[in-house]
C-alpha cells in the first residue's frame, strides 16, 4: 500500500505548484487592505484564468517537447474575432463564440501541420505564424474597439451565489473537458511518450504525429478561450503587440513554475494552471506591499529564475558530461 | 531432431547498408518450443537479422515465412500483430512514464475512448509476474529505476503482447547474476509454454545453459547450425574466425618502441559500473588497439581519459607526472597534448555546415591567433600543410565540409586535431563506414605518426584492423582488460576467444566435454 508514494512522486510538480499558489495567495490576501472578500478574490480570479487558459495552451505542447511562441497571438486575433462577431441576440452570441473558439483551433492545427508535416522547429515555425495571427487581428481591429455581449460577459466575470468567481467555474469546466479527456487517452501518453523520449515511442509504435498535431490544435483552442474571456472582461478588442508577446512569454514562465520541464515528458496543464496563478500573485504582491510598480518585471524576472534553477538541479548528477547537450 | 513443422522460416535474405553487404543470402528456421541462441563476432550480421525479423528494417531480397505463410512486415507494429517481440539492446522504454504506463504502451486497455488504468494495473502486475519481477511496483516511473530493473521491464512489456516468437539481442548485458538466473528460469518456462526464443548473446556460457540450437554467422551468412552441446567453444570460434583478410596494413616498427618511457599511464581506472580496474601504459611510437565486443567500455575508456566523464576514479600519469583531466580543453592543452577522434563525426567530430577552414582551425584556433586574432597566414599555411599531410581531397577550404565524401570527412576530423600536433591520440573506431582506399590512407598515416613520437591508442571493431595496425591489443571484457596480446600473439582466433572471455587453454581440453 504505497501507490499514494509514487501517485505523490508523479504528481510533485503541480503539487509544488499548488502549494506555492497557495502560500503566495495567502500572503497576498492576507496583506490586502480588503483582506480575504468575494471581491479580492474575484479580481484575482479573473486577471489569472486569462493567464491561466494561454499557460494550459503552452503546457501542452511544452509537454511533448515542443514551444508554441504563438498562443499569445492567437490570444490577441481571438480577442479581436470576438469583439466583432460575439455580439447581438442569445442565439448570434452563441455562433460567435463557437465562431472564435473554431479560429483558436484552426490557428492551432496550422501550426500543427506546418511543424508536424513540414518537418520546421516549432520555434521558428510559431514565431512566424504568431506574426501571420497579429497581422489578422491589426487587419481585423486597426483601432481599439467594437464590443461584446455585455449581459453574457457580466456574468461570466461576475460571482455565483455572491461569493464564487464564474471564471474560476468555466476554467474548472475546461479542464475537465478538455484535459482530462486528452490526458487520460492514448493521445495524451503518447505526447508525454513523445516529449520523454521521442525514440522509444517511435519504437513503440505509438502515434506520436498524431499526437503532436492534436496538442498544437488544442493548444491553439485553449488560447482562443483566452481570448474569449479578454473580450469579457474589456468589452472590447484590440491588437495590441505588446500584450500578446507578454502572454506569450508569461506562459512559458508559467508552464515551468507550474513544474512542467521545458524538456517535455513532464508536468501538467493543472500544474500550468497554479503557474499562472502563481505568476500573478507574485505580481500583485508588490501591489499590496505598497512597492512601486516599476519593480514588477525585475521581482517576476527574479522569481522565474529561482523557479528554473530548481529545475536545473538533476544536471548536477550528470556522470558523462556529454549528456549536458543530449 | 525435429520432425515438426518450422514455426518461423527466413530464406536467401539479404541487406546491404550503401555498399556494406551486412547479410548475405541469410538461413534460419526456428521451432516452437525451443531456444535458440545466436552466435558471431561483431559485424557478423546478428543486429540486421533480427532487426528484419521485428520489422525494423527491410529486406533487399529473401523471402520470410511464419506458420508456413509467407510474410513481410513494414514496420515494427506488424511484426508485433504477427507475434514476434523483441528486446533491443538499446532499450525502447520510455523514462517519463510508469511500468505499467511501458508495459501496455503499444496497445493500452480502453474504456469510453479513455485508458482504463485499473485493467492497465492488472495486466501489468501479470506481465511483471510472468517476468519474474512482481517486486517492480507497477506505477514506479522508469527513469527512477535502475539499469538492471528497467530490462525486466522490457521482458515485462514483450510479454505483455504475448508473443509467439521472443527474441533477446544481449537482454542480459545490463543485468546482475541474480536477475539473470531469474530471466533464465522464466525463458525456461516460456520454452515449455511453447514459445520460441532466439537467444543473441556473446557470453558463450549463457547460451550453452540455455540453448536447444545454435546458429553462427559470419560476414552476413549463417555458417553452421548444430545441436547444443556438439561442439567444443574451440570450434565454435573456429566457425566464428574466417573472414578474408586482404593486406592492406602498413609494416609495423621493426623495434616495438619498448626502451621509450611510457608517454601516457593508467593505475586502477574505473567509472560508474562501465569501467573497472584499468591498468595500462602506452609509449611514444606504439599503436595499442582496444579490442573486444562491441560495448565492453572501450568509448568509456576514451571518454574518460579525454576527461568527459565525472567521477572517475584511479590515476592517469603523463610522462610520469599525475594529472587530473577535467575536460577536453585541458586534454589538448599543451602539458597533456592529447587528441580524440570521435566516433560520430556527423555529431561529435564536425560542424557539416561550415568550411572545411573553419572545420580544420577549430580546435586550434589558440595556436594560429595572436592576442585573440586570428592570424589568417599562419592558419592558411597549417591548413595547406594538413590538406596535404592527409590527401584530403576538397575542391577548396571555403566549401562546406557536409559536401565532402565520407572518407574524407573523417580524414578532416583526424586532421583538425593534428593541427595541435598532439602527443597522444585516441581514435575511436575511426574507419567505421568509409571505403577501403581512406581506410588504408588511415593506417599509414597511424604509423607515420606513432615513428614520429605519437603514442596512440585505437579502439576498432574491426579484428582485422587491430591485427594489422597494432604492436598491442588490450581486449575489454565487461569494462576490464581482459588480456594483453601482442606482437604475433594478435590472432583472430585469440581476439575472438579472449573477447568471448573463453579459456584458450581450457578450450583444448573442453572439446567433447
Amino acid at each position: 500500500m504505497k501507490d499514494w508514494k509514487y501517485w505523490l512522486a508523479e504528481q510533485r510538480g503541480t503539487l509544488l505548484a499548488f502549494v506555492t499558489f497557495i502560500v503566495m495567495f495567502a500572503i497576498y490576501v492576507s496583506n490586502h487592505p480588503a483582506g480575504f472578500t468575494a471581491n479580492v478574490v474575484q479580481t484575482a480570479a479573473n486577471k489569472g484564468v486569462l493567464l491561466a487558459f494561454v499557460a494550459m495552451a503552452q503546457a501542452l505542447v511544452v509537454i511533448t517537447a515542443g514551444i508554441d511562441l504563438s498562443v499569445g497571438m492567437i490570444f490577441i486575433l481571438t480577442n479581436c474575432l470576438a469583439s466583432w462577431i460575439v455580439v447581438g441576440t442569445p442565439l448570434e452570441t452563441a455562433l460567435g463564440i463557437v465562431g472564435v473558439l473554431l479560429a483558436g483551433l484552426a490557428c492551432g492545427a496550422a501550426n500543427g501541420l506546418i511543424v508536424i508535416y513540414g518537418r520546421l522547429q516549432p520555434i521558428v515555425t510559431t514565431i512566424a505564424t504568431g506574426a501571420i495571427y497579429f497581422g489578422i487581428a491589426l487587419l481585423l481591429r486597426p483601432f481599439p474597439g467594437g464590443g461584446v455581449n455585455e449581459d453574457l460577459a457580466d456574468f461570466l466575470t461576475g460571482k455565483i451565489w455572491g461569493v464564487i468567481p464564474v471564471s474560476l467555474i468555466v476554467l474548472l469546466v475546461v479542464i475537465l473537458v478538455v484535459w482530462v479527456p486528452f490526458s487520460r487517452s492514448v493521445m495524451g501518453r503518447t505526447a508525454y511518450a513523445t516529449g520523454s523520449s521521442e525514440a522509444a515511442a517511435y519504437m513503440s509504435a505509438m502515434p506520436i504525429r498524431r499526437a503532436k498535431f492534436l496538442t498544437y490544435t488544442l493548444a491553439g483552442l485553449l488560447a482562443g478561450i483566452g481570448g474569449l474571456f479578454l473580450t469579457f472582461f474589456t468589452y472590447t478588442g484590440e491588437a495590441a503587440l505588446a500584450s500578446g508577446n507578454a502572454y506569450t512569454l508569461f506562459s512559458i514562465a508559467a508552464v515551468v513554475l507550474g513544474g512542467v520541464s521545458l524538456y517535455g515528458g513532464t508536468g501538467s496543464a493543472i500544474g500550468a494552471v497554479f503557474g499562472a496563478l502563481t505568476f500573478r500573485a507574485i505580481g500583485d504582491l508588490l501591489f499590496v506591499f505598497d512597492l512601486d510598480p516599476l519593480w514588477q518585471p525585475l521581482f517576476q524576472g527574479v522569481v522565474l529564475l529561482i523557479a528554473v534553477s530548481l529545475g536545473a538541479f538533476g544536471l548536477l548528477r550528470v556522470r558523462n558530461k556529454l549528456d549536458w547537450f543530449a | 531432431m525435429h520432425g515438426a513443422n518450422p514455426l518461423f522460416r527466413m530464406e536467401g535474405v539479404s541487406k546491404r547498408y550503401g555498399g556494406v553487404r551486412a547479410l548475405d543470402h541469410a538461413e534460419l528456421t526456428v521451432h516452437a518450443g525451443q531456444i535458440h541462441g545466436i552466435l558471431g563476432e561483431n559485424g557478423a550480421g546478428k543486429s540486421t537479422l533480427i532487426k528484419i525479423m521485428s520489422g525494423v528494417v527491410a529486406p533487399d531480397e529473401g523471402r520470410m515465412t511464419l506458420d508456413g505463410k509467407e510474410v513481410s512486415f513494414a514496420s515494427p507494429a506488424a511484426a508485433n500483430d504477427a507475434g514476434i517481440a523483441c528486446i533491443f539492446q538499446e532499450l525502447s522504454l520510455v523514462p517519463h512514464l510508469s511500468v505499467a504506463d511501458n508495459i501496455v504502451i503499444s496497445n493500452p486497455p480502453k474504456r469510453f475512448g479513455m485508458i482504463d488504468r485499473k485493467k492497465q494495473r492488472a495486466i501489468a502486475e501479470e506481465a511483471l509476474a510472468r517476468a519474474g519481477a512482481a517486486d517492480i511496483h507497477p506505477l514506479a516511473l522508469v527513469r527512477d529505476l535502475p539499469l538492471s530493473r528497467r530490462q525486466m521491464v522490457e521482458i515485462a512489456k514483450a510479454l505483455a503482447r504475448k508473443p509467439r516468437i521472443l527474441i533477446l539481442d544481449e537482454a542480459t548485458s545490463a543485468l546482475t547474476a541474480a536477475d539473470v538466473s531469474k530471466i533464465f528460469a522464466v525463458l525456461k518456462r516460456l520454452r515449455e509454454e511453447g514459445l520460441a526464443l532466439l537467444y543473441i548473446s556473446h557470453r558463450m556460457h549463457e547460451i550453452a545453459e540455455l540453448a536447444d540450437v545454435c546458429t553462427v554467422f559470419r560476414n552476413g551468412s549463417n555458417v553452421a547450425t548444430y545441436e547444443a552441446g556438439t561442439k567444443s567453444d574451440n570450434e565454435v570460434v573456429e566457425l566464428m574466425i574466417g573472414r578474408e583478410y586482404t593486406n592492406v596494413f602498413p609494416p609495423k616498427a621493426p623495434v616495438a618502441a619498448s626502451d621509450n618511457p611510457p608517454v601516457i599511464e593508467c593505475r586502477r581506472l574505473s567509472w560508474a559500473d562501465q569501467l573497472k580496474d584499468i591498468s595500462f601504459s602506452v609509449r611514444a611510437g606504439e599503436v595499442v588497439g582496444l579490442g573486444g565486443l562491441d560495448g565492453q567500455g572501450q568509448r568509456d575508456l576514451l571518454l574518460a581519459l579525454f576527461g568527459v566523464l565525472r567521477g572517475v576514479g584511479g590515476e592517469v600519469l603523463i610522462e610520469g607526472k599525475p594529472v587530473r583531466i577535467r575536460g577536453p580543453r585541458q586534454a589538448k592543452g599543451d602539458e597533456i597534448g592529447m587528441a580524440l577522434i570521435p566516433e560520430d563525426r556527423k555529431t561529435e567530430g564536425l560542424l557539416l555546415p561550415m568550411s572545411v577552414r573553419d572545420n580544420l582551425s577549430f580546435a586550434a584556433l589558440d595556436r594560429v591567433a595572436r592576442a585573440g586574432v586570428i592570424d589568417r597566414a599562419a592558419e592558411r599555411s597549417r591548413i595547406d600543410e594538413m590538406i596535404r599531410l592527409l590527401a584530403i581531397k576538397t575542391a577548396g577550404t571555403d566549401i562546406p565540409a557536409g559536401a565532402l565524401s565520407g572518407g574524407n570527412q573523417q580524414k578532416i576530423v583526424i586532421a583538425k586535431w593534428l593541427m595541435n600536433r598532439p602527443r597522444i591520440i585516441l581514435l575511436n573506431d575511426p574507419t567505421r563506414g568509409i571505403d577501403v582506399g581512406t581506410k588504408q590512407e588511415i593506417y599509414q598515416l597511424l604509423r607515420k605518426l606513432a615513428a614520429d613520437g605519437a603514442a596512440i591508442i585505437f579502439y576498432s571493431t574491426d579484428y582485422d584492423e587491430l591485427i594489422g595496425c597494432c604492436d598491442r591489443v588490450l581486449v575489454m571484457y565487461d569494462g576490464g582488460i581482459r588480456r594483453e596480446l601482442a606482437g604475433d600473439g594478435i590472432t583472430e582466433h585469440a581476439l575472438i576467444a579472449s573477447a568471448l572471455n573463453v579459456e584458450e587453454d581450457s578450450m583444448a581440453e573442453a572439446v567433447g566435454a
